[in-house]
């Protein structure tokens, strides 16, 4: 039997089992880092699963992951381009949004499914045991497909719009790991509430809509007054989606500051989310 | 004090799996808020519980619905943490709480072996290796590849089962799986379970089936309240359990409908017995006539449903089942509502002693398991030796599952041949 994922040490030469001790935690902080990592396989599974059932018994499967970003960039582009005539940088106003509409998407996406997850598996994480936090985690990796699938029609349409990109585009995988990060940062504090506080589900999509139009998607990050800019660098949100935006469509790029905060912001979010999560994890199939 | 010691069988070297102190579990909702405010409302599923278990041991958990049962398996499982107390485990667990967890129904049955395994823990390499003899134990080769929603349920539980039985961890934890599937099938699983503790892993089995929890363990743990009560040799266990109808009810009521048996159809309410009169009676007399009852809500319209009662003797023998077969529902679809089914039980037709009564539900194509709460409620038939039962004049021993009081006619025929005299 494959032991190689147990640490077996050898004492007298007699193979010692892995040693597990369960009692009350007292750890304050706690990553579970080496938790993930051995559980890596069930994250990988979890996410195949979700993606192999998704579009079950649709008739056009994954198109949807092109139809949802199309309408809402026709949407977009007839609402604020042609009616309220936003600004946006230079750029024909389709491109622009749909770049923006991309992160934006599967942020949301994610950040939804994520956080929803703990009690979407409420009936396996009353009956096996696994670090819970390879299931927000998995939740977040799902939607990297419809991310692809969307990101190779904005190849299409950069090509119809002949903008070509150059070095910069070598940095959309640091603005996507970012946007990834992000969401797994406030979905595993919604995760671990909505356990407990299911009103998370009402306040979701409200939340969601107001964070989408407080962030630079349909209308350029120029225009936001600068008495409110320090606002737009408090929000992790918005410096990925000018960070998108630059490295395609070479657009004005972040400040180096607001990445820097962003950034700051994000990590610290992220490790005492997880820490939280962690914490809270041991009392889930009590109360889920 | 609670401990849980996993010992190494060789002499020179014993490790031991201890919890030390007790694995407690505190189910309040404000506890942690204040320090110094009372706690009102305690409830510990499972405390100063305290024992140890030898490597290669096969333990059996036994014990009423409350008991604990679950809560400790879930204790020792990691699926929840223990309020105080510690439990020191040496080897990887394998948790098998239920047949199917995992189980997708859009998926293949291919599919299915792979994500439940991971999920219950194995690797996608051993997966790999033992693929063939878990589709092999399930008796589904032909059906591979097709999503299990279009499985027969016998299938798909053959199916799931024979996933579980093949994780091969140091420690395996099981709660009551083996009652699916047909008696064929079950005596397999039985088998299974059996082969995995004769090859040296530790066991812990928990069972409402005496049967099944004498055949597999060698030890049995019985709880009551949390507690543990008797810890011994399987049989002694057992037969102390059984005799002592084990703080049986007559009545039974779900009245949180979140804990309550129950599946997307139906869900149990409330069972009761009740004597002639009308009144829940825990102790009936075996001459006079009774009612069994179930309260229960369909929460979604349009099924057929079977409510059954399964009546089961203090050995585990189901003595039988009967279903409502009530004219006004029979056969016609159920609008929603809180139903109340009862059934008259003759009298002389038990046998004296505790009878357990389980609450079942199914529902009619497709066939599925709505609840199944076995043991629910238990009352106790006694004989009072008046002469006029099926006993008549006898005050010994009547075995026997039923004890019906039929009618004899006798007549003398003639008289005695003059030669069978002779040699008798």
């Amino acid at each position: 039997m494959p032991e190689s994922s147990s640490p077996i040490s050898v004492v007298g030469g007699v193979p010692l089992r892995r040693r597990t001790v369960i009692e009350p935690s007292k750890r304050r902080f706690y990553l579970n880092l080496s938790g993930i990592w051995e559980y890596r396989e069930l994250l990988l599974f979890l996410a195949w699963r979700d993606l192999k059932t998704r579009y079950a018994q649709t008739a056009i499967g994954f198109a949807w992951a092109i139809i949802q970003p199309v309408a809402m960039m026709l949407l977009f582009t007839l609402v604020f381009s042609n009616f309220a005539k936003l600004p946006s940088d230079g750029v024909p106003y389709p491109l622009f949004v749909y770049v923006g509409l991309l992160p934006w998407g599967y942020f949301a996406r994610s950040l939804d499914k994520s956080s929803f997850s703990m009690v979407a598996e409420s009936n396996l994480i009353s009956k096996v045991y696994f670090p819970r936090i390879v299931v927000p985690i998995s939740a977040m990796l799902v939607g990297l497909i419809d991310f692809a699938i969307s990101f190779l029609l904005l190849l299409v349409m950069m090509a119809f719009y002949g903008v070509m990109p150059s070095w910069e585009v070598l940095f959309i995988p640091v603005f996507l790991v970012l946007t990834m990060i992000t969401s797994l940062a406030v979905s595993l504090w919604l995760a671990a509430l909505f356990v407990r506080f299911r009103d998370i589900a009402a306040a979701m999509p409200l939340v969601t809509q107001l964070w989408m139009f407080a962030t630079p998607v349909v209308y350029p990050a120029s225009l936001v007054p600068d008495q409110w800019k320090w606002l737009n660098s408090l929000n992790p949100m918005a410096g990925v989606i000018e960070g998108f935006r630059w490295a395609l469509l070479k657009t004005p790029p972040p400040s180096l500051e607001t990445m820097g905060i962003t950034v700051a912001l994000v990590s610290a979010l992220l490790l005492l989310g997880m820490s939280y999560f962690n914490r809270m994890e041991r009392k889930f199939a009590d109360v889920i | 004090m609670y401990m849980i010691s996993v010992t190494k069988g060789a002499p020179d070297s014993s490790l031991s799996e201890c919890v030390n102190e007790g694995a407690k579990k505190l189910f309040t909702l404000r506890s942690s808020l204040s320090t110094k405010r009372l706690v009102k409302e305690e409830l510990w599923p499972v405390k100063d519980v305290s024992f140890e278990i030898r490597a290669g041991e096969v333990v059996g958990i036994i014990g009423r619905n409350g008991a604990g049962k679950s809560t400790l398996l879930k204790v020792l499982s990691r699926i929840t943490e223990p309020t105080s107390g510690r439990a020191e485990i040496f080897g990887r667990v394998g948790t098998l709480l239920e047949v199917g967890t995992g189980f997708h129904p859009e998926l293949t049955g291919r599919e299915n072996i792979y994500l439940s395994g991971i999920i219950l823990g194995m690797k996608k390499t051993e997966i790999d290796q033992k693929f063939d003899e878990i589709v092999e134990f399930a008796g589904i080769a032909k059906f591979i590849d097709t999503p299990v929603k279009r499985y027969s349920s016998g299938m798909y539980v053959r199916l799931a089962f024979a996933v579980g039985a093949h994780l091969e961890p140091e420690i395996l934890i099981v709660d009551e799986v083996l009652a699916v599937g047909d008696s064929q099938f079950q005596k397999k699983c039985l088998d299974k379970m059996k082969d995995i503790g004769a090859h040296g892993r530790t066991v812990l089995f928990v069972s409402h089936n005496m049967q099944a929890v004498m055949r597999l363990c060698d030890r049995v743990i019985m709880l009551d309240k949390g507690r543990v009560l008797h810890d011994g040799p399987a049989h002694e266990v057992v037969k102390t359990y059984l005799n002592a109808g084990f703080g049986a009810s007559p009545a039974r009521e779900w009245t949180d409908p979140s804990s309550a048996p129950g599946g997307e159809v139906a869900r149990l309410r409330a069972a009761r017995v009740k004597a002639e009169d009308g009144r829940v009676a825990e102790v009936l007399d075996i001459r006079r006539p009774f009612t069994i009852e179930m309260e229960y809500e369909v929460l979604t319209p349009g099924y057929v449903l079977a409510p059954h009662f399964h009546l089961v003797d203090e050995e585990g023998t189901l003595i039988f089942i009967t279903q409502d077969l009530d004219p006004e529902w029979r056969r016609r679809a159920r609008p929603a509502g809180h139903y109340l089914s009862r059934v008259e039980i003759p009298g002389n037709l038990l046998t004296e002693g505790t009878v357990f009564v389980g609450c079942h539900c199914i529902t009619l194509a497709p066939d599925l398991v709505q609840f199944a709460a076995s043991e629910a409620i238990a009352f106790q038939i006694v004989d009072n030796h008046d002469g006029d039962s099926s006993r008549g004049d006898y005050v010994g021993t009547m075995p026997g599952a039923v004890r019906p009081l039929l009618t004899w006619r006798t007549q003398l025929v003639g008289s005695v041949a003059s030669e069978s005299f002779k040699v008798g």
